[in-house]
């Protein structure tokens, strides 16, 4: 690898790197007005990253790129623009680095990566043959869909039956037209479950939703409806409310047996779409939850086995949790409702250290001794051999490649993740972490519990991870573009750090939604296989900024 | 149709203003005949598919002014078409070579106490805090379904910011459920850009303003040749510019469903001559509109030696694709004014269309004029299109009729709708440059797009044969349009 990666940055451009390296420590810390530190970055004033975009895009270069050297003249529309872009530059910084961003009362969100409530729409459609029926405005499901859509599933995207709500149903009510498109729906669209979500003009109005889903469900069909107006939560708490919802009126009358079946497992992770790697991250969870001798309802996904899989719940003799706190409520749901304990394992496991530290646990919950005991850690023994043989094969390159590589992080992530790349990254990988923000509108009980995760990422004691929960990322974003590290930088993110890590001279690696700038079907980032497809999406970018 | 009435701070909807309509199955000259007599009826479906809101198409066009920041009065969710927009913006900047400009969007993230107690207060001091962000030359603040009902006071909360910050901000009313038709939202837009920016004329430009999304720049030669200069509005164009539009010399619309209110204003208010002529899509369309142009900007003979040297140019390599296409059968999907420029290139190209599934439709544009009916153009020059339906884009009716008439070519102008022609392995494309089919050359680059698309078709049908559908056989079977008909909710527009 070292060999190939030699002769790749043989050709090295100026890179960004080392622009970022030269540029003398902005005075921020002493922020008065006149001097924006901002202005003063060369990375920022100097490089404007249109002239870098293209090597760093996948978006098809513009043919003028290859121009010769001397400029055209800039047309009128372009001459305003540089001017509005040079007014942007000038502009101070609205946050200070002396003060707590937590502290920092903010009214509004800016580059948002959660939606609301009705987002649920995309945990029905990871459900197989299961579909979505909104009774909302009319825009509502397209906007879930832009921003954390991924293709259709089986019933998704413009598949998604809908009241269209308008004046009428407003003014009159909209339950009448809520039976139409059920009844529509199970004429149309086969499928197995269907899954009644309201939006803020139902629940504003008052539809009486329950009453019309109820006629449904007593005359057999499998119907189950969940209040999802956008400004009662977000997709996280919906995500919960939904899966309780199906439990209690679906699952419930249609469970399988209650009595608990030893091996068997729930796993409730990752929410589907939001997280994008939803689908692989879900088969690697099963995957090596039957490589210690589980069985395994995983629910969502093309691995799951649809409604008949959801009708076992109940069988389970444990409920995995496998996030920092969106789960939590299912679990305490079904502990409340059949007696099933479950075990919490507070963020995503990346690469062999947390994944099996996972496995150990879930072990260890499931009370498996002797012979299965010991398949299981052969099973744990046999993945870590192979993934420290992959990290060999990478030791050379990491300890070795002399152009750079990226020594700090900041993440802005969903809590479950910022706190599982932070581990791996530090523990794993070798880059250290600075500030982190968790932008997932986290409840206000879980954060202690969360900062002292980030306080013990270390697996030797040698540092915290210090961790500020936003919900404005616009925050987030004005405290990096002032930071003053001089080493490579990687933003751990989303698509809209784009600008902000080109400005910076960072490498961006993106993860949460919204993902534009990169395409994800299968890929996992959980687990065994996830570390290992973690480093590798990583080092490719590091690299793909040279020449 | 009321005059543009600057005094409101909402535009009517398009129901009320055009009398348009979504749902309608029948031919493409009975629709036509039914407009011209206003004997039009709106039919609603009882079962219907989640469709685009108005809020969406206001951000489309206010979230690509260079300069102008965006407040969303709304639950998070609401700022789903963030990013989208955001990339488009993007990506358009860099194919401009513009600096790397960022869109400012921002949300006010009601919540449930919000409902109660209202969120206007919590929305000045986002629009203070958006301020100090950005320092924008001017705020739009777009509306929703939940700001709409709680029943915030918009406008008096945008006046007293706009007052103590010394900019513009501008309420832009556009609550998803206050329309069917997500144009409605285009008009909030431009009203709220009339009304907030526009400033009467001081002198009179040689520049034409071009109302499009984010097409390609193929009015520089057009215009430069005719001594015009291009302002293309409303992406990528700045607040400074826009407040100027009243100065132009006349108003060219790439698509009236999209231009069809602020063109109107402007000639209105400001005298802006506005082309009435359908856009010029087709041989004899163009030539129609050419000539319009030349009349209003007062260089006729000019634009009678372009039509004699393009429709020369293009003759031979049209004739080769009118040979190769004779005989084919297309369908299309598309919102109303450019569905009947596809008609138009289809037509032109040799293809024989089976039918279109048009979003909605309006029977008259704002400038009143019929003149600028595209789809009756659309009858006279090239004959009737026997299957013509008004679907707002009901993905189970599209799916229902291509199965049925299995056309050789599906032309759709909407995300998610080509999908499906992929599925039953008919070749299918996206128009997503509008400005890709315009004037004579845009029938060559149809052509050209249409001869690589039914040529390249093994990842097709290799797809196809795999496909899954969630459709119950029951429905494929059935009238495409036995949901369609129930009008007791017609009152209400």
């Amino acid at each position: 690898m070292s060999k190939r990666t030699e002769a790749a940055s043989a050709q090295r451009a100026r890179t960004k790197a080392p622009a970022r390296t030269k540029a003398p420590a902005p005075a921020r810390a002493t922020q008065p007005a006149p001097a924006p530190a901002r202005t003063e970055a060369p990375a920022r004033t100097e490089a404007p990253a249109r002239t870098e975009a293209p090597a760093r895009t996948e978006a098809p270069a513009p043919a003028r790129a290859t121009q010769p050297a001397p400029a055209p003249a800039r047309t009128e529309i372009q001459a305003v623009a540089d001017r509005i872009y040079e007014h942007s530059l000038s502009i101070a910084p609205f946050t200070c680095h002396d003060e707590n961003p937590e502290a920092i009362d903010s009214p509004l969100i800016e580059w948002s990566r959660y939606t609301c409530a009705i987002g649920a729409q995309q945990s029905v459609v990871a459900i197989p043959r299961a579909v979505p029926i909104l009774h909302s405005g009319p825009g509502c499901s397209t906007k879930v869909d832009a921003l954390i859509g991924q293709g259709r599933g089986y019933a998704g995207g413009g598949t998604i039956p809908c009241t269209n709500s308008g004046e009428t149903e407003v003014i009159y009510g909209g339950e009448d037209r809520l039976r139409g498109v059920i009844e529509g729906s199970f004429k149309v669209i086969d499928a197995d479950l269907y899954v009644v979500l309201t939006g803020c003009t139902s629940d504003i109005v008052g539809d009486n939703v329950a009453s019309v889903v109820g006629d449904y469900q007593l005359a057999g069909h499998p119907i189950v409806y969940t209040e999802t107006g956008g400004f009662k939560s977000n997709n996280y708490v919906s995500h919960e409310l939904l899966v309780n919802n199906i439990i209690d009126q679906y699952v419930d009358l249609n469970k399988s047996s209650t009595g608990a079946r030893r091996g068997l497992v729930n796993v409730f992770a990752s929410v589907p779409y939001q997280d994008a790697f939803w689908n692989g991250n879900l088969e690697e969870y099963k995957r090596i939850l039957e490589g210690i001798g589980l069985e395994v309802n995983i629910l969502f996904g093309l691995d799951a086995d649809g409604i008949e899989e959801w009708h076992r719940i109940p069988e389970a003799e444990l409920n995995i949790v496998i996030s920092a706190w969106c789960g939590l409520g299912i679990a305490e749901h079904l502990a409340e409702r059949y007696g099933t304990p479950f075990l919490h394992f507070p963020y995503v496991p990346i690469g062999a250290r947390d994944t099996s530290d996972f496995l150990r646990q879930v072990v260890d919950a499931t009370g498996q001794s002797g012979k299965r005991r010991a398949k299981a850690e052969a099973f744990v023994q046999a993945e870590e051999r192979k993934f420290y043989a992959h990290i060999d094969t990478l030791m050379d390159f990491l300890l070795e490649f002399r152009y750079g590589l990226p020594r700090e992080f900041f993440t802005l992530l969903d809590a479950s993740y910022a706190l599982g790349f932070t581990r791996f990254l530090l523990n794993e990988v070798g880059i250290k972490p600075a500030q982190q923000f968790v932008l997932d509108d986290t409840p206000e009980r879980f954060r202690e519990e969360i900062r002292a995760r980030f306080g013990e990422v270390s697996h030797l004691g040698l540092r915290k991870a210090d961790v500020s929960f936003l919900t404005d990322a616009g925050i987030a974003h004005d405290l990096i573009r002032t930071d003053t590290k001089s080493c490579r930088l990687l933003i751990v993110g989303s698509s809209w750090e784009r600008q902000l890590a080109a400005d910076i001279g960072a490498d961006l690696l993106i993860v949460s939604p919204p993902i534009v700038y990169r395409t994800i079907l299968g890929a996992t980032y959980a687990g065994y296989r996830g570390g290992i497809r973690v480093i590798e999406d990583l080092y490719s970018l590091v690299l793909n900024v040279f020449r | 149709m009321a005059p543009i009435d600057l005094k409101s701070p909402e535009v009517q909807i398009r129901e009320v203003r055009l009398g348009s309509i979504t749902g309608f199955s029948g031919t493409a000259q009975e629709l036509v005949g039914c407009s011209h007599a206003r004997s039009i009826r709106e039919q609603t479906r009882s079962f219907q598919q989640s469709m685009m809101c108005a809020s969406s198409a206001a951000f489309c066009q206010l979230s690509m002014i260079m300069d102008a920041a965006v407040v969303n009065h709304a639950p998070v969710g609401c700022a789903g078409d963030f990013p989208g927009f955001e990339v488009t913006y993007r990506i358009g900047g860099q194919e401009r070579d513009l600096p790397p400009l960022l869109g400012r969007y921002f949300n006010s993230n009601i919540t449930e106490a919000d409902t109660v107690f209202g969120a206007a207060e919590k929305l000045g001091r986002v629009i203070r805090e958006v301020y100090r962000r950005v320092r924008p030359k001017a705020i739009f603040v777009t509306t929703s379904c939940a700001s709409g009902i709680i029943g915030d006071d918009i406008e008096g909360t945008v006046n007293d910011a706009a007052e103590e910050l010394g900019i513009p901000v501008i309420a832009c009313i556009c609550e998803g459920f206050r329309s069917k038709i997500w144009t409605t939202g285009f008009d909030s837009a431009y009203h709220s850009v009339v009304r907030g920016l526009v400033k009467p004329p001081r002198k009179k430009t040689r520049k034409v303003n071009i109302i499009n999304f984010w097409g390609s720049h193929i009015f520089e030669e057009l215009l430069g040749r005719l001594g015009y200069e291009v302002n293309y509005i409303l992406p990528f164009s700045s607040v400074d510019q826009l407040a100027r539009v009243s100065e132009s010399a006349a108003t060219i619309q790439i698509c009236p469903t999209l231009g069809s209110y602020f063109g109107a204003a402007l000639e209105q208010i400001y005298g802006v001559p506005e082309i009435k002529a359908p856009p010029a899509y087709g041989l004899a369309g163009t030539d129609r509109w050419l000539r319009e142009l030349g009349d209003v900007l007062d260089v006729r003979d000019a634009v009678e030696e372009l039509i004699v040297e393009e429709r020369a140019r293009i003759e031979p390599r049209l004739a080769e694709y009118r040979r190769k296409f004779e005989g084919k059968t297309a369908y299309l999907t598309a919102g109303a004014a450019h569905g009947h420029a596809i008609i138009a290139l289809l037509r032109e190209l040799g293809f024989y269309v089976k039918g279109a599934a048009i979003f909605h439709h309006d029977p008259l544009y704002d400038n009143g004029d019929p003149a600028s009916d595209a789809l009756a153009q659309d009858v006279r020059l090239y004959g009737d299109v026997k299957n013509y339906s008004v679907c707002n884009k009901q993905e189970y009716e599209i799916i229902n009729l291509l199965s049925r008439h299995q056309p050789d070519l599906l032309v759709a102008r909407h995300g998610g709708m080509a999908h499906w022609g992929a599925k039953l392995g008919i070749p299918s494309f996206l128009v997503d440059d509008e400005q890709f089919g315009f004037g004579y050359q845009g029938i060559l680059n149809y052509g050209e797009r249409i001869e690589d698309t039914l040529d390249n078709r093994e990842y097709l049908a290799n797809f196809s044969a795999k496909a899954e559908s969630p459709y119950s056989s029951w429905w494929l079977e059935q009238d495409p349009f036995c949901f369609l008909g129930d009008e007791t909710h017609v009152e209400a527009y």
